[in-house]
């Protein structure tokens, strides 16, 4: 039986419909990404999900029921955007968030495994943003919950911090926990999630493990070349390719073929880069757009 | 309800206001300032309610002995004469309501000017006028003081600054600081534990009791050191009627509190409510005399009950009993917003 499931969920803002009907189901254990542009819907999905906003239309199933009073006793959520009572230290804030629950982490356990000590002290507002978000993740694990959701957890740290953040995420799943992780950076869904449902539009338009979605909609190897490099008088490639900014990007699976028609075609290879494809890629084939865009 | 949630918010809320520094110093500094300097304008001697300007006077500080104009004039109490040079600029400050009444110094007859529209100028003429007829005059007339304790002007103030200082210290500390809560986050962030509105509510509502009571009992002894205030009725029904009205004025900061993330919009609905109430409720002066509709109107603002009855029990001697019509429509009242705001309460709209 899956953890959660998810049935034809939709949310309508007045006229505007920022989820139209999704569905899904999440077995227990396994990290799900929600991987989209912004504004594809995925916060609001979550939020839904987490309770925090009504559906419009759809069906929520926690452990096969419709969810009670208890569910979010029994889930952590690190929110994309929050705040917290100020003038309280770290400490203090996460000893007040485990009064509010009656099945409790042990704080010292969680204090080592977010790295908190050396800013236990500090009011809450004072803390760098790498610091922030492994308090915050801290908070929505301070009820040892079954289910976390991590809404854009590494939105705005640099390399180094979300290289941290994915190490603690990484260790919550070994301790085999069910996350749901939204994000639109691809590098992260690839590091952390077991499945990922790309989101466009309030849609869910692809699901899969990360290797399934790229081998699915992305087979071969992906060819880039700069802008520059093509003459506009040259007959054009027969093969499908997309403009990414002042490049394109072709993916194929005939890679010495695709070399040998550039090179008839008296195509400058100079800058030519070949690499495997990713999420970005499989997004890219699937909507014409990118993520970041 | 789950004790532990709401006592757990209810310690976090106090800690947060007993470190803002800034706030905390506010809510005492505040009533300390208001009560000292209205104190000192208003307490003394020197207080007068009329301005009377003359001219040619070389000073604006005058003293009256001095002044060449009608002695019965000259020694009549709580006018204030104030001296200037030459006519033009004096008419232009009678012309503006800056002073009341303008004399010319000098032999007789005594040219005077005064402003139509003003009423202090119709009664300082009157007393220009009768203080020039001889005494024998006068129609008998015999006079009579009010016997007992006299109640100085800052006696019967004090309670209105006192409870103005709770009105505000509810309103804002609830009304302004839960949707900046919205807001920002943090009752989303609170949505998402099992924290139920009626245990955050509660804490919110009594922390800010606790606080108001806590301020007061400091202010109240400040005060008290500086002016020494007397209490005709009992300190402990004081106390209680403290508290009804403060749980009543809490209760209407979470109606404003209730929905709504513009902190704006906040502000200028906490200001819609509390000046008309400020004003209305006889915090700086009385509205004895005005239009039945004024009084009644005022009659829906806690703060006229509140004021009401901490007035009966401090200058009159009041009990509890007296003051019991007051106490029942603040309780009345407070439940009234309280299951307004129960019923708005959104945490995240």
């Amino acid at each position: 039986m899956a953890l959660l499931e998810v049935k034809n969920l939709v949310k309508r803002y007045g006229r505007t419909e920022a989820v139209r009907g999704v569905s899904f189901a999440i077995p227990q254990g396994i990290c799900i990404g929600l991987l989209g542009p912004n504004g594809a819907g995925k916060t609001t999905t979550i939020e839904v999900i987490e309770d925090i906003i009504a559906p419009t239309e759809g069906e929520i199933l926690y452990k096969g029921r419709p969810r009670t009073d208890t569910f979010r006793a029994e889930v952590g959520i690190l929110f994309q955007q929050t705040a917290l009572l100020s003038f309280l230290t770290v400490h203090e804030t996460l000893v007040t968030f485990q009064k509010l629950y009656t099945k409790t982490a042990d704080l010292q356990e969680l204090i080592a495994m977010c790295h908190l000590q050396d800013f236990l002290s500090q009011y809450n507002d004072r803390i760098s943003g790498g610091q922030r978000q492994r308090f915050l993740l801290a908070l929505a694990l301070v009820n040892k919950p079954e289910l976390v959701f991590l809404d854009e957890p590494s939105t705005g740290l640099d390399p180094q911090a979300r290289r941290n953040l994915w190490e603690i995420v990484q260790n919550i799943k070994a301790g085999g926990r069910t996350i749901v992780l939204t994000t639109h950076n691809m590098e992260e869904a690839q590091a952390l999630c077991d499945e990922i449902a790309i989101m466009d539009y309030g849609r869910i338009i692809a699901r899969g493990s990360p290797a399934e979605l790229i081998k699915r909609h992305c087979g071969g190897v992906t060819v880039e070349l700069p802008m520059t490099s093509f003459n506009p008088s040259l007959p054009p490639l027969s093969v499908p390719f997309q403009v990414v900014q002042d490049r394109i990007e072709i993916i194929t699976d005939d890679l010495n073929g695709f070399v040998a028609e550039l090179v008839a075609k008296n195509v400058n290879l100079k800058n030519m880069a070949v690499r495997s494809p990713n999420l970005e890629d499989v997004f890219l084939t699937l909507t014409g757009r990118q993520l970041r865009e | 309800m789950q004790f532990i949630r709401f006592w757990t918010l209810f310690v976090a809320r106090n800690r947060e206001f007993l470190r803002d520094r800034a706030a905390f110093g506010w809510n005492f500094l505040f009533p300390f300032l208001i009560i000292g300097g209205f104190g000192l304008i208003f307490g003394g001697d020197r207080y007068a309610e009329y301005k009377v300007g003359v001219f040619p006077v070389e000073t604006e500080n005058v003293v009256p002995a001095t002044l060449d104009i009608p002695e019965q004039f000259r020694r009549t109490q709580y006018i204030q004469f104030v001296g200037f040079k030459t006519a033009d600029e004096a008419f232009d400050k009678l012309k503006h309501y800056r002073i009341d009444f303008l004399i010319k110094a000098g032999p007789p007859p005594y040219p005077y000017w005064l402003n139509n529209t003003s009423p202090k100028g119709y009664i300082v003429e009157k007393i220009f006028r009768s203080s020039l007829l001889p005494p024998d005059l006068s129609l008998p007339a015999q006079k009579n003081e009010i016997s007992g304790r006299q109640i100085r002007y800052v006696d019967w103030f004090f309670p209105g600054i006192l409870t103005m200082n709770m009105m505000f210290s509810a309103l804002w500390g609830v009304g302004y600081v839960v949707v900046r809560y919205r807001k920002n986050g943090v009752l989303k962030r609170l949505k998402a534990t099992p924290l139920t509105a009626f245990e955050y509510l509660s804490a919110q509502m009594l922390s800010r009791i606790f606080l108001l009571m806590f301020t007061l009992a400091v202010v109240w002894i400040g005060c008290d050191v500086i002016f020494s205030f007397h209490v005709e009725g009992s300190y402990v029904d004081l106390a209680v009627v403290f508290f009804v009205g403060s749980l009543s004025l809490t209760a209407l900061g979470l109606v404003i509190a209730s929905r709504g993330t513009s902190e704006e919009f906040a502000t200028g609905l906490l200001n819609f409510i509390a000046w008309p109430m400020m004003f209305l409720s006889e915090v700086w002066f009385s509205i004895e005399g005005a239009p039945h509709w004024v009084k009644s109107f005022a009659n829906i603002f806690p703060l006229t009950h509140l004021l009401k009855a901490v007035r009966k029990i401090m200058n009159d001697g009041a009990g509890l009993i007296d003051v019991g019509p007051e106490l029942a429509v603040l309780a009345l009242m407070t439940l009234t917003f309280l299951a307004i705001g129960a019923w708005l309460f959104s945490w995240n709209r």
